[in-house]
């Protein structure tokens, strides 16, 4: 991972072990946020929640579960967490610019 | 407000922005004060949450236009200020801080003549209606309460 993604990722994990039962050693870049970590629905929303104001980013969920549904993307490419580190830094420069 | 069929809105006071402004009056009598409690009517808090809850539900109706139904998810820093009786008149504020994917966080709060009563933080899941049925009901209740743009 590059060194802001790097840095993206430690805060997101953060987040999740302040907003989950998830303990924060076991998250890992390659940790899938559900069925790795099994984080349920409503720790999920908490987290999105977290991680929309810690960046001042709209993680947007909705459109991303849909491209996962259509099969237009891999669940991998959002859910796993170097690529869920990814996408933050890419919606934080998004907002940027 | 009718407790036993958790209708806690009776009006719409104002819908503007990313805040509503709703109005209630507590029944003078309702078999749930039987049990809370004996002697001493109180509305339960879990009813003020839920009241809270339904102010920032309808706010989320009125500003995504029935497109998809908002439930409850989470309820934070709720707080319990003052007793509220029977027949009190109840004003009740709801205002979003942060529009999510797919969900919203509200800040609601309870007051009665001035006084405030509970307040919480509200976070609401909105999917697609699960039930024309429900679709149906809850635009018959957004005229009853006077929703704007949804009158009866």
């Amino acid at each position: 991972m590059a060194a802001d993604t790097s840095a993206t990722f430690d805060k997101v994990a953060d987040i999740i072990a302040e907003n989950s039962e998830v303990s924060r050693e076991s998250i890992t870049p390659e940790s899938h946020v559900t069925e790795d970590l099994g984080i349920d629905s409503l720790d999920f929303l908490d987290i999105v929640f977290a991680i929309d104001k810690a960046f001042g980013i709209k993680v947007p969920v909705e459109k991303w579960t849909q491209e996962v549904n259509a099969g237009e993307k891999p669940a991998e490419h959002y859910f796993v967490m170097k690529n869920l580190a990814a996408r933050i830094d890419e919606l934080v420069a998004a907002k940027g610019a | 407000m009718r407790l036993e069929y958790f209708q806690m809105i009776d009006r719409v006071v104002s819908l503007e922005g990313d805040a509503i402004v709703v109005e209630s009056r507590v029944p003078q009598e309702s078999p749930v004060f039987e049990g809370h409690f004996p002697g001493h009517p109180l509305v339960p808090g879990v009813l003020l949450v839920e009241t809270m809850a339904q102010a920032s539900g309808w706010l989320i109706l009125g500003r995504n236009g029935f497109a998809q139904m908002p439930f409850l998810m989470s309820v934070k820093e709720a707080k319990f200020r003052n007793f509220v009786g029977p027949d009190a008149p109840l004003d009740v504020t709801a205002k979003v801080t942060h529009d999510g994917s797919g969900y919203t966080v509200t800040e609601a709060r309870v007051s009665s003549a001035g006084k405030r009563i509970a307040d919480a933080e509200i976070l609401l899941r909105s999917m697609p209606f699960p039930h024309p049925d429900l679709q149906a009901a809850m635009r018959a209740n957004a005229a009853r309460i006077g929703l704007p743009g949804h009158a009866a």
